[in-house]
């Protein structure tokens, strides 16, 4: 949208995309590769990548970072569970790279996290989905911190933009929805993909 | 006085698809689906359970908006940018199952919030719509 930016894709193509960054969103602690995300959306790895920026202002890979990060958030503040629990809770595999992650992210270690929120005390009256879109869905125009689309990552996460997490983190959401979440439930089989 | 939103302008990607998507799976009531001198469709339509409250599902195509504009629109639309609000259910469970089993595409399950139980639903055009139960 904004003066320089390529012009946007064809809606289809849109659809295509958001409908992986959907599936991020629902399935962010599965083991699923961006390059099946790819292959789900009708495009190679690389196309993939680069669509994917220039549409929501960074990789999908940096997406899903984000998404398990704003969801680690969630359990940190509302769930009695040990941080390195918490980490493959929402789908990482290493507590060194949760750890890392979430710091460049959030400015401070999970621990100091949880603690801070619980200084501050009980959730904000702020509907928990607004903090889910606002916070996990488009972000602030990509700057030049972002760095170069990567050509071709790995399958790994890819680098996180150094963008800001945004305004502080959203209201602790209930414990049920936190608990059901602990598990990485599948997603309910009517959430269908795209072909 | 002020006495709430009458009209909810959403904005679709097509009207035709958009009035099947929510009279046959949101289980709308079709209000209105009238062509206008100036090219506009006046698509409305009433959430089952609402009394004076309609979506006015418009295509931002054939609207105020210039061409330019129109077009933006239809891409934030088409990204998955835009919510008109939040659809308020008498049982979000219940529904969530149903709406699910008619191919309704949720974003995230219930889930209890502090105010209620909440999940997250798409339209066919791609905007979102919090889906809440309020605590009684």
């Amino acid at each position: 949208m904004s003066a320089g930016q390529q012009a946007p894709p064809d809606l289809s193509a849109l659809r295509m995309l958001r409908q992986a960054r959907d599936r991020i969103d629902r399935d962010y602690a599965e083991p699923v590769g961006i390059a099946s995300l790819a292959a789900e959306a009708g495009y190679s790895h690389t196309h993939f990548i680069r669509a994917f920026h220039a549409a929501y202002g960074e990789t999908p890979g940096a997406y899903r970072t984000r998404r398990r990060v704003e969801r680690a958030c969630e359990l940190l503040r509302s769930v009695n569970l040990s941080v390195t629990e918490i980490c493959h809770a929402v789908g990482f595999t290493s507590l060194g790279s949760f750890s890392a992650r979430f710091s460049e992210l959030m400015g401070q270690s999970p621990s100091a996290y949880r603690a801070e929120a619980a200084r501050r005390g009980g959730p904000a009256p702020i509907p928990g989905c607004f903090a889910l879109m606002w916070r996990t869905g488009l972000p602030a125009a990509p700057g030049p911190a972002d760095g170069p689309v990567p050509a071709a990552p790995g399958p790994a996460d890819g680098p996180v933009p150094a963008t800001g997490p945004g305004p502080a983190p959203g209201p602790a959401d209930g414990l049920g929805q936190a608990l059901g979440r602990v598990p990485a439930a599948p997603a309910p089989p009517q959430e269908r993909l795209p072909a | 006085m002020i006495m709430g939103m009458s009209f909810v302008s959403v904005w679709v990607l097509n009207q035709d698809s958009a009035k099947e998507f929510y009279t046959t799976k949101l289980g709308c009531e079709l209000t209105n689906d009238l062509r206008l001198d100036n090219g506009m469709r006046w698509l409305t339509v009433r959430p089952e359970g609402s009394k004076d409250q309609e979506l006015l599902l418009m295509d931002p195509a054939h609207s105020m908006l210039d061409t330019p504009t129109a077009e933006q629109v239809r891409a934030l639309v088409a990204k998955g940018a835009l919510s008109p609000g939040v659809l308020a259910t008498s049982d979000c469970r219940e529904d969530y199952k149903a709406l699910s089993a008619l191919g309704v595409e949720f974003l995230q399950e219930p889930a209890v919030r502090p105010y209620g139980i909440e999940a997250v639903l798409r339209d066919d055009s791609g905007n979102w719509y919090s889906f809440t139960q309020r605590t009684a």
